[in-house]
């Protein structure tokens, strides 16, 4: 996740990581990528985590 | 007798349909704090703000968005850090996704030391990004026909640079600044190098429909009377450029009448 290996039990959905991550469910300026593809929002309860996978989780930052 | 803000407000900017009275768009980079993000944003009057994504950081406070929303601003992600087109595009994806919004300022950077664009690149991540319905300001070269070949990709606007990304150099080429305006049939927007009011002025004398500036307020000594000195330097720049300047000229010509003075 992020660039550092992290270890998550089998079958752990993108919500479940966003949750122990402290980020509210609903929060806006927040998004995922996996294997470089969006995970909308309405997919973070159903799409789980494979072995390996290459997880980026962004949020807003000033700039620009 | 209508004020300056009346003027302004009979005078839109406007990109992708949307109306906007505040010609001044603020990138919220190099901030101290979020308060003053915030206390900028009323001085400058602006109504579109800069934002950007990166990793997430569990020790950060405070969340500018929610900042922003209070603000009353719209959002424009940008994608800052980008170096190729498809990092480009899935960051511009993912920004759609966190923020709700379909408008991107697109950068593709060719060179970490000056921050200038990569043109090829930057012309081939907004025809992807406006084929998927995004509407995509481009920052750009001061290049008159890159610009015409973003804005025929189908981009929103184009946001030619003054000079370099916090460089304070101002507009060192106004000579492409005013071909590319002469020629865009979208709005032109200065973006990148100015470094204080009269920059901005001078970007809309020229005829830029607008500016965007981040470092020029945001690292200045008092954030907050320089956001309000940019705002006056658009707003006196877009009055002159109405008004019609006059034309330089080689020698004097004199303003009080000649004929009838004393011979002594």
């Amino acid at each position: 996740m992020n660039g550092a290996p992290t270890a998550v039990e089998d079958g752990t959905t993108v919500r479940a990581l966003l949750d122990g991550l402290d980020v509210p469910g609903g929060a806006r300026g927040v998004a995922v990528a996996v294997d470089a593809a969006v995970v909308p929002r309405g997919e973070w309860d159903t799409t789980t985590l494979d072995d390996g996978a290459q997880v980026e989780i962004l949020r807003a930052i000033q700039g620009g | 007798m209508a004020t300056t803000q009346d003027r302004t407000t009979t005078d839109p900017l406007v990109i992708g349909g949307r109306s906007f009275a505040s010609r001044l768009l603020l990138g919220t980079g190099g901030f101290r704090s979020l308060d003053a993000i915030a206390a900028a944003i009323e001085a400058s009057g602006t109504e579109l703000v800069t934002v950007a994504l990166r990793r997430i950081d569990p020790a950060a406070q405070g969340s500018i968005v929610e900042v922003l929303d209070r603000c009353g601003v719209a959002l424009l992600p940008n994608t800052a850090g980008c170096y190729t087109a498809r990092d480009a595009v899935l960051t511009a994806k993912l920004a759609r996704e966190a923020f709700g919004t379909d408008w991107v300022k697109l950068e593709v950077i060719g060179d970490d030391r000056t921050l200038l664009p990569d043109a090829p690149a930057l012309l081939e991540a907004a025809e992807e990004l406006v084929d998927d319905g995004f509407t995509v300001l481009p920052y750009t070269n001061d290049d008159p026909i890159l610009a015409r070949r973003l804005e025929d990709v189908g981009c929103a606007a184009v946001m030619p640079l003054g000079s370099p990304i916090g460089s304070g150099m101002g507009l060192l080429n106004t000579y492409n600044l005013r071909l590319i305006r002469e020629r865009a049939g979208v709005p032109v927007i200065l973006d990148a190098g100015v470094g204080t009011a009269s920059d901005a002025a001078l970007a809309l004398e020229l005829g830029c429909d607008a500016v965007l500036c981040a470092s020029a307020v945001s690292r200045a000594e008092d954030p907050v009377t320089m956001a309000r000195a940019i705002r006056l330097g658009v707003e006196a720049g877009r009055l002159a450029h109405r008004a019609g300047r006059i034309p330089r000229r080689l020698y004097a010509q004199a303003s009080t009448p000649e004929e009838g003075v004393a011979e002594f």
